[in-house]
């Protein structure tokens, strides 16, 4: 869907999940790809820009900061503020703004019905990076679930950037 | 000069005298206007059961089907001794492809047919016992779980004869192959193994399943025109002696057919959408014995050291067949009025 | 229209636009999606006149595509890896029969050990059968491929291949142009079978034939082979000036023309070797690369004249021959034999590894080093502490020369 808001605003876009022999909640990882020129390569993305946490938790178990720079966003789905994760030693080294979390299950939970982060997590992911509009990843959201099941994530999605981008929030220079 | 009262059937073939008969009564190879699908020519054995049963079946289908089939071929035999290139014997649409393919080459053939809108043409697929029951099940199982529009028609000589006589899932216990001599205590062809497939074709629950033999020709060819007038998958299985693979005499091909469903050693019945609807009774029971002394594949049991202990096995086999068909004490089905 | 789409969803969409009239395919990774939404397209009454057939094999798919083609049906199907290799009886039996049968095959790994991910070792096992293959370097020539492999299919009628690299391809989204249906019905005219079993006509296809005409048969299938690679050139004309870009042909070079070092390569790879050869070029070398788009038949002229200039050829490929070496390299060697290019021979990218532009760059490095031997297969990113390990566990060192690196 990232890749779809991208492509909604003209630019050029590649979205690549990798597949293994993962059943339902296992760690899964996918990449994605957002340019103004033409994308050539299908390989893994090893230094990104940004990195979306669905699962907090595997910041404690996986290498999911490898590669990362103090310019990277990291966008953490947790309800708790990135203090209380833990997780201290492994942000510490990135620019104030970039790290942050947002509580895209409870919003999930609270628009959809379900604990499906996806949509609020581009919400946020809009917010924190302003690399994409809120309205091309509602375009996105509803390409992809049509009806009420899609405003619905809409709603969500909204709800989360809101929630990052309110007054009062954390990143001064974002 | 006495005047003898001609009887209805022949002694020793049991056959109707095609002459008396009315002529829409008749054999289609009585009509002038057979198609001759598969013509003189080949290369077939004297006495082949199979080229003879594949006449009277194509024969048969085209007759019911105005003219208008395509037929896939398995390799063996029946393909092998028709179609060396540049010669073919067939004078119907037919294509080889392998061994194990045939059932969904015609699947394949019955959705092209389809997909034109072209359902006037029906497809026969056919394969000899190996073909069918062993290499070529999955395909065909396949074909019949998914009720394809094929009529599959298996020539059952009872083992691989193109490749010299070896054993296959059809053939029957005791019987010498090249790959089951006459060796050892247990001689031949091992007990408790093969397979029956009809009785796993009726399983499937398809529209129609019959077995036939070419000792009785005129049930064969009911039973292909009988399979014409259902769509869906459709099974037949023809037995045919090989000479060759039996070590039988030429001559005995229709005998021993014949000999073969009076000894209850192959079942005659037909069924649908799972369930058996006839059987051709045993007019007159015979020994399976009679059936075996005239195969060389069994001359173990009979030579300088004779196995009655295993003939009686096998009529316990025949004797099981017999009753799980109801074979003895059945109404004789009248078929000709069928037709 | 540009669609961001999944790869496998554009592919089906194309081929329904192609109209076939059998589809008929057995479910494995990574090619599900494509026959997933075909499955979909057929049900919904989008891809009219067409059957879909759920067979029980890999071997009854393409069996029940001999079946509809011989009855003149237009007839498709898709796979990968071990449903190749399952299939492998009746490849050489459609193009023997001259059946203008079409599949995608989402390449992936065959094992053991077993192996969902990408890389060319299914293909490149088959790559004697008679089939095209030809070989998709991003997800838009993937598309673009399979409406020319009709084409060429039934001009031809040989089959075709359409190879696009599992995962990397089929289930990547990504901007991708894919022909409209006007588009496609005239570029694409109706199937007119060559042989067909017709009632009205009755004919014997698969004739068992002798020792005195067998090797006059394969003689003339060899000649019709090496004859398409002039159709395949041909329609990618056809295409480029329909469809008003570059996709199929032969071979396609990147920033080769004035290149001293070659990269070669088939499939999705390419787009990383551009990506690298951008790099090296703006430190001043003279790097390209070169596309073998069309991997079977060979197009060894177009080979060896795309390679006349360079002095360095670096084979990049993701399958080879156990207990041999290299295959595309081998190929390349022949095409280059009286050019006096060194060609270098380098295994990447098995059973799903990424073979990144990082990879390759430092591949080019190591050949302009002098740190590989030519005439040597080089496993180029293989964990060398690992199987120097193993290797030291389970035999003593030997004398004499390896025949891999």
């Amino acid at each position: 869907m990232l890749s779809v808001a991208a492509f909604t605003e003209g630019r050029h876009a590649q979205a690549l999940p990798t597949f293994g022999s993962e059943r339902t909640g296992a760690p899964v990882t996918s990449f994605c790809r957002i340019d103004d020129v033409g994308i050539r390569a299908h390989e893994p993305i090893t230094s990104p820009d940004a990195v979306i946490i669905q699962d907090p938790t595997l910041l404690h178990v996986a290498p999911v900061l490898v590669g990362t720079s103090p310019d990277t966003y990291v966008l953490i789905n947790s309800s708790r503020p990135v203090e209380d994760l833990g997780v201290e030693p492994l942000v510490s080294d990135f620019r104030t703004g970039r790290v942050l979390t947002v509580p895209a299950t409870e919003l999930a939970r609270q628009h959809i019905g379900r604990p499906l982060p996806g949509a609020p997590l581009l919400g946020a992911f809009s917010a924190l990076t302003g690399l994409i509009s809120l309205e091309s990843v509602a375009t996105a959201i509803r390409q992809r679930f049509a009806g009420a099941l899609g405003e619905a994530n809409v709603a969500a999605a909204r709800a989360a950037y809101e929630s990052v981008v309110q007054p009062g929030t954390r990143f001064a220079d974002a | 000069m006495t005047i003898t009262p001609r009887e209805l059937y022949q002694i020793g073939t049991y056959a109707a005298g095609n002459r008396l008969l009315d002529l829409d009564q008749r054999s289609v190879q009585a009509h002038g206007d057979r198609t001759n699908s598969i013509t003189s020519g080949h290369r077939a054995c004297q006495g082949c059961g199979e080229v003879l049963g594949a006449r009277f079946v194509l024969d048969a289908a085209m007759r019911a089907c105005d003219g208008k089939v395509v037929v896939s071929n398995s390799t063996g035999c029946l393909e092998v001794f028709s179609t060396p290139y540049p010669e073919s014997a067939w004078q119907v649409p037919w294509v080889h492809s392998l061994f194990g393919n045939g059932a969904a080459v015609a699947t394949g053939m019955a959705a092209g047919l389809r997909a034109q809108g072209r359902d006037d043409i029906r497809v026969v697929g056919q394969a000899g016992d190996g073909g069918t029951v062993d290499i070529g099940f999955g395909p065909l199982s396949g074909m019949f779980e998914r009720n394809d529009d094929v009529l599959f028609v298996c020539y059952d000589n009872q083992g691989y004869m193109n490749t010299g006589v070896q054993r296959s899932g059809a053939t029957p216990a005791s019987a010498a192959t090249a790959n089951t001599k006459a060796l050892g205590a247990e001689p031949g062809n091992i007990f408790g193994q093969g397979k029956d497939l009809p009785r796993i074709a009726l399983a499937h629950e398809i529209p129609y399943v019959a077995t036939a033999t070419v000792a009785d020709l005129h049930d064969l060819e009911r039973k292909v025109a009988k399979a014409m007038t259902f769509r869906g998958a459709r099974y037949l299985h023809v037995l045919v002696p090989c000479p060759l693979g039996w070590r039988s005499a030429s001559h005995d091909t229709i005998k021993l057919a014949r000999l073969a469903t009076e000894s209850g050693m192959f079942g005659v019945f037909e069924g649908e959408r799972g369930d058996v609807t006839a059987v051709s009774p045993i007019r007159r029971q015979v020994p399976a014995e009679d059936y075996l002394r005239l195969q060389g594949r069994f001359a173990h049991l009979f030579g300088e050291h004779p196995r009655p202990d295993i003939v009686a096995r096998l009529q316990e086999q025949a004797d099981r067949t017999i009753a799980r068909l109801g074979l003895l004490g059945a109404e004789p089905h009248d078929h000709t009025l069928e037709v | 229209m540009l669609e961001q789409v999944e790869g496998s969803r554009a592919v089906a969409d194309v081929v329904a636009r192609c109209r076939p009239q059998v589809v008929a395919a057995y479910p494995i990774s990574p090619q599900t999606h494509i026959v997933e939404a075909l499955s979909d397209r057929v049900r919904a009454g989008d891809l009219q006149d067409c059957t879909y057939l759920m067979v029980e094999s890999e071997l009854g798919a393409l069996s029940a595509c001999i079946g509809a083609s011989v009855v003149g049906s237009r007839a498709y199907t898709a796979t990968a890896s071990q449903g190749l290799l399952y299939m492998a009886e009746a490849l050489p039996n459609v193009s023997g029969l001259g059946l203008p049968i079409v599949m995608t095959v989402a390449n992936r790994a065959i094992g053991a050990p077993i192996n969902i991910w990408n890389d060319h070792s299914d293909v490149m096992s088959q790559r004697d059968c008679g089939w095209i293959q030809l070989f998709a370097s991003s997800n838009q020539e993937a598309v673009d491929l399979h409406v020319q492999a009709f084409v060429i299919a039934e001009r031809t009628s040989i089959p075709v291949m359409v190879c696009m690299d599992g995962f990397v391809l089929t289930h990547a989204v990504e901007e991708i142009d894919v022909p409209d249906q006007q588009a496609v019905d005239s570029f694409l005219p109706p199937f007119v079978p060559r042989q067909v079993l017709d009632p009205d006509e009755p004919i014997t296809i698969g004739s068992m034939v002798g020792p005195d005409t067998f090797t006059e048969v394969k003689y003339l299938a060899a000649a019709d082979q090496l004859a398409a690679l002039e159709v395949i050139d041909e329609v990618a004309d056809d295409f480029r000036a329909s469809f008003a870009r570059e996709s199929g042909g032969l071979v396609r070079g990147y920033r080769s023309d004035d290149a001293a070092i070659v990269i070669v390569s088939l499939g999705s790879v390419h787009g990383s070797i551009c990506d690298a050869v951008d790099g090296l070029r703006s430190e001043g070398l003279a790097v390209g690369a070169l596309a073998v788009t069309c991997f079977r038949p060979w197009p060894e002229g177009q080979v060896t004249s795309a390679l006349a200039r360079a002095t360095t050829v670096i084979v990049v490929e993701k399958a080879f021959s156990m207990g041999s070496g290299s295959i595309v390299g081998n190929d390349v060697r022949l095409a280059l034999a009286d050019l006096g290019a060194t060609v270098f021979t380098a295994v990447a990218g098995l059973g799903g590894r990424p073979v990144t532009a990082d990879i390759i760059r430092r591949l080019v490095a190591d050949v302009r080093d002098g740190e590989l031997e030519a005439d040597v297969l080089h496993f180029i990113d293989v964990d060398r502490s690992v199987v120097a390990r193993e290797l030291a566990e389970r035999r003593p060192a030997r004398a004499g020369r390896e025949a891999i690196r």
